[in-house]
């Protein structure tokens, strides 16, 4: 049943797969980066395919409708001018605070954004690919962020594009702090599979007092994301190994099912 | 061997992992992502040649760990072990019924994503796993399985709008016609 060209052909791709997965990091990353710009002309067609209906339902929008769009962002743009306003004079009051008490200067963020334009494939990672590259500034472990609250950090970047591993996949595990009165710090890592919105927040105190809709942030340990980017609201708590700690489940702000654009933090 | 064949199904290939990576419809309404790589690795265990199925594992496993944050390489060797054992048992498969090729489309999409798991736990990589794979897993099989007796029509209909047929030799030889005639006294 088994000729000899059978052996050959199936030596062959074992060989192959051997061989690949032998490969140091640095030498499977550059190969993945070679193959994936094989995908680059779909990329286009892919973004130009879902910009298609955005498209066509501008073009069909009343003049009555454009003119509220305009009105309500022009409100909306007054709002947040004098929010910036107030913000950049807490930020100067801040820095002046700092410089009295000699503290560390704070170096303010700077965003790009980014579109996501692919997800993982494969079910047991959780990660996208983003329109960011090297070319762009980009590298590794910088946080990604949406207007909600934390998305995950860049994992890998290439010329063009990067991946972003997100929050709930193995490996992204944040250090976080809930806003309550006593602070709690614990380790937000994988939760359930099939729901993206939920995390589990572990490691936290087990005399930890959390309630139903706290706020949980990032608490800025670990050297990656900086503290205070919010993350998501408590849904419960439990005791586990018998009582030597607290963990909790966490909704996440940001809905990681239905990405589109993404803000990566530049320090 | 046709080639064109075998272009065709790397071409099918390439496309099926791109809208794999790209399409998030599947995932938001079933909460698991098809793969159809095993589906057609049985339309190419069947209807083409030991060199098609080393390609189709080879390049169909890298173009998935490319956009995956799979380790390079890790897809190749399950798509291999599905293709091999259904190539050489063929010849006892009827091929061209749709729930033959149901029945193994569920079981190569069924196997390939618990064959990649082994390896990347056996490589002592964390996954996300949970109780919800089971419901992934059993999604890819079943999509899997529906999918199949699709790609062999689609994989049939391409080869005969765009690939060249084999010459079929008719039976009739002018060489070989017995001369008659009268033969004149």
């Amino acid at each position: 049943m088994f000729k000899q060209k059978n052996y050959l052909a199936l030596g062959a791709v074992v060989f192959v797969a051997i061989i690949l997965l032998s490969l140091p990091t640095r030498a499977t990353s550059r190969l993945k980066l070679a193959v994936g710009s094989w995908f680059l002309p779909l990329f286009g067609l892919a973004g130009a395919a879902q910009q298609l209906p955005a498209d066509l339902a501008d073009s069909v929008l009343s003049r009555r409708e454009l003119l509220h769009q305009v009105d309500a962002l022009r409100r909306e743009n007054q709002q947040l001018k004098s929010q910036a306003v107030q913000t950049i004079a807490i930020a100067r009051e801040n820095s002046q605070l700092r410089a009295m008490f000699n503290w560390q200067k704070q170096s303010p963020w700077n965003l790009k954004l980014a579109n996501v334009v692919m997800r993982d494939p494969a079910n047991w990672w959780r990660t996208v690919q983003i329109d960011l590259g090297t070319r762009d500034g980009l590298r590794e472990n910088l946080p990604v962020i949406t207007d909600a609250g934390l998305v995950g950090r860049v994992s890998s970047v290439s010329t063009t594009h990067a991946q972003v591993v997100l929050v709930g996949d193995p490996n992204c595990r944040v250090s976080a702090l809930v806003e309550n009165p006593a602070r709690d710090m614990g380790v937000l890592i994988a939760g359930g599979t099939l729901d993206t919105s939920l995390v589990e927040l572990t490691y936290l105190a087990s005399s930890a007092n959390l309630k139903p809709g706290q706020s949980v942030i990032t608490s800025g340990l670990g050297g990656i994301f900086p503290k205070g980017i919010p993350i998501g609201q408590i849904v419960d708590s439990r005791s586990v190994e018998y009582g030597l700690y607290t963990d909790a489940r966490v909704k996440l702000n940001a809905n990681l099912g239905s990405l589109e654009q993404v803000w990566v933090l530049f320090p | 061997m046709n080639p064109f064949k075998t272009i065709l199904i790397l071409a099918f290939a390439f496309l099926a992992v791109f809208g794999e990576a790209t399409l998030s419809a599947p995932r938001s309404l079933l909460g698991a992502q098809i793969d159809l790589l095993p589906a057609l690795m049985v339309y190419a265990a069947l209807n083409s040649g030991l060199p098609t199925i080393a390609l189709l594992a080879v390049f169909g496993g890298i173009w998935f760990d490319t956009l995956s944050a799979n380790p390079l390489g890790i897809s190749i060797l399950p798509l291999a072990i599905i293709g091999w054992p259904i190539y050489l048992r063929r010849d006892l498969i009827l091929r061209d019924l749709p729930f033959a090729q149901f029945v193994l489309g569920a079981t190569a999409s069924a196997a390939a994503p618990l064959l990649t798991m082994l390896l990347l736990l056996s490589g002592g990589k964390e996954l996300l796993i949970g109780w919800g794979t089971l419901w992934q897993w059993i999604v890819m099989a079943a999509v899997g399985a529906v999918a199949t007796p699709f790609i062999f029509s689609l994989m049939d209909a391409g080869n005969r709008a765009l690939g060249y047929q084999e010459r079929v030799e008719p039976g009739f030889r002018l060489d070989r016609e017995i001369q008659r005639s009268r033969k004149k006294l």
